[in-house]
């Protein structure tokens, strides 16, 4: 276990205890958290007196890290934020925080000195040393893309009171990559849309939103692929617009992403019922009765069993729950509540161990 | 972002306007040629199918872009040829110093050569001081620093001194004292005797 300093007043924190439980992101209690599991909006910031993070030495990068972190302490902004010099941690918490959303894969991966601050309802992340010098990220569970944008638009603001942005009049925030420039601002919304994957239609809404110019993911950011029919939709372009028009922009198209899944579901519901009554009831049994089972299945099952509990073909599994095993099956996690590092063959083991205690016995505790 | 057929750095954004439909493709250096090759064969000509963002643009020749890549930033010492293999700039003066080979890149990408959104709020520090509306005054300090390296390299330790004062003046008075040592030459050498 890496070491875990706090930037400010606010309760300790350690990574160990937080993987008894879920960030609020995954409470599922927002708006339309039937199919939207999260609102997210980063913005990538950059300080202006050191080069950008690939092109600095290792003495930078130390700078940078402790000036940032110092700059954030003395911020409101940080007053309920804990560090953790992920430099420091061993492998094993930098893929529990990946896994949380709390850091990008790009940051866990990383060498040298770099951090992240993050609130006790790990809303608010911020990554030091990133792709750029900073990444503020804030999460919000359900459909919340306004709460989040003015939870970090606050958070940026007093920041940028003592740390000097690298800002330009034409080209707006300076970022590593021109594809940030400008506002510097990632919207994203992740969705749940397995009805639409199964009635062949996600497809379709796909290159329609290409054709708005919004990016779509996989469950786990840049580069991964779509797992278990979760997927993330984000705006591509950074320039040219306010923040508030790009919030807009991908608010504007996930009410009409929801009324589709719906739609779907009801179809699968009229027209397929036992078919998916099949299926979910397949995949709810597998999860409770496998001895050996990998993560890309679990996802891909509890996906399936979570559409089931949402029309009602499953009755004694709550949503909660659903979403929390989602990320407490996840490789780092399993190993983290279990206490013990494992390989592949005996992680599959422990997963499935892991999912047939809490599907079979009520709603997971740690 | 990576490259759409490999594990490396997107570095060209292109643009694809398809019978009305836009498709954009991020490719890597390598893959990128080949594509650009492709489509250009199967459009019939040469220099049909330039690139509409990356470092290229209709027009200019292989010395062009010799020298185009040769160009460095003063500051942090990046060339356009770093910049276009990476796809990642070096410091905040790059979109001053390459703002011309930039603007191409950053329209096709973005489809707009002006921020419209928030600007930073600045205000008096504990020092006094303001923190600066343009960047300038920072990096500079980025060029001084390196000009300290190189000082303290060749051993000409008065030389670094000049610059270490030179970048705390700058750090003082916009950020305050909260940032001493941050910049401090970084052999024993170099420290101030005083």
């Amino acid at each position: 276990m890496g070491r875990a300093s706090r930037v400010a007043t606010g309760p300790a924190m350690r990574l160990d205890t937080l993987a008894g439980d879920v960030g609020e992101w995954l409470r599922g209690t927002g708006p339309e958290s039937d199919i939207v599991m999260s609102s997210r909006v980063r913005l990538a910031r950059n300080v202006a007196h050191y080069p950008f993070v690939s092109r600095m030495s290792e003495t930078d990068r130390g700078e940078v890290e402790r000036f940032l972190r110092e700059r954030i302490a003395t911020s409101p902004a940080g007053s309920d934020l804990e560090y953790i010099d992920v430099g420091r941690l061993e492998e094993i918490d930098r893929q529990f925080l990946v896994e949380r959303q709390l850091i990008s894969r790009e940051h866990a991966e990383a060498q040298g000195a770099r951090g992240v601050a993050i609130d006790g309802r790990e809303q608010v992340s911020l990554m030091i040393n990133e792709e750029d010098h900073l990444r503020i990220q804030c999460m919000h569970s359900g459909l919340d893309l306004r709460g989040a944008w003015e939870q970090i638009r606050s958070v940026d603001e007093q920041i940028g009171r003592v740390v000097p942005y690298a800002f330009h009049d034409r080209w707006g925030f300076l970022t590593a990559c021109p594809t940030n420039v400008g506002t510097g601002i990632r919207v994203s919304v992740m969705l749940h849309l397995p009805a639409l994957v199964i009635t062949r239609q996600i497809d379709k809404v796909f290159r329609s939103l290409h054709k708005l110019s919004l990016a779509v993911r996989g469950l786990y950011g840049e580069g991964s692929q779509a797992m278990g029919d979760f997927y993330q939709i984000s705006n591509q372009t950074t320039l040219g617009r306010t923040e508030e028009e790009f919030v807009e922009q991908v608010g504007d198209v996930v009410p009409v992403l929801i009324d589709y899944e719906r739609r779907a579901r009801k179809f699968l519901v009229r027209e397929t019922q036992q078919n998916v009554h099949d299926q979910v009831s397949r995949a709810f049994g597998i999860l409770r009765t496998a001895q050996t089972i990998t993560a890309e299945e679990t996802m891909q099952l509890l996906s399936r069993v979570r559409m089931g509990v949402l029309l009602g073909l499953i009755g004694d599994v709550n949503l909660a729950d659903l979403n929390s095993l989602l990320v407490r099956t996840q490789p780092a996690h399993l190993q983290k509540l279990r206490g013990v590092e494992l390989d592949t063959k005996d992680r599959n083991i422990e997963r499935a161990r892991y999912l047939r205690r809490h599907l079979e016995g009520g709603p997971p505790q740690n | 972002m990576k490259c759409q057929q490999c594990e490396k750095q997107a570095v060209f954004h292109i643009t694809e306007l398809e019978t009305g439909e836009v498709r954009e493709v991020h490719l890597c250096e390598d893959h990128a040629r080949a594509y650009l090759n492709q489509s250009g064969a199967a459009e019939g000509g040469e220099g049909t199918s330039q690139p509409t963002g990356g470092a290229l643009s209709v027009g200019q020749t292989a010395d062009d872009l010799a020298t185009l890549d040769r160009k460095a930033c003063p500051m942090c010492g990046i060339t356009f040829f770093e910049f276009r293999n990476q796809g990642r700039l070096g410091c905040a003066h790059d979109y001053v110093h390459f703002e011309k080979e930039l603007e191409p890149l950053i329209s096709n990408i973005h489809g707009s050569t002006q921020h419209a959104g928030r600007t930073p709020v600045r205000e008096a520090d504990a020092a006094g001081g303001a923190l600066p509306a343009a960047t300038d005054q920072f990096t500079a300090v980025i060029g001084l620093r390196r000009e300290m390296q190189d000082a303290i390299a060749c051993e000409d330790y008065e030389g670094a001194r000049e610059h270490r004062d030179a970048i705390r003046g700058v750090e003082e008075h916009w950020l305050g004292g909260n940032v001493r040592g941050a910049s401090q030459p970084r052999r024993d050498g170099a420290r101030d005797e005083t």
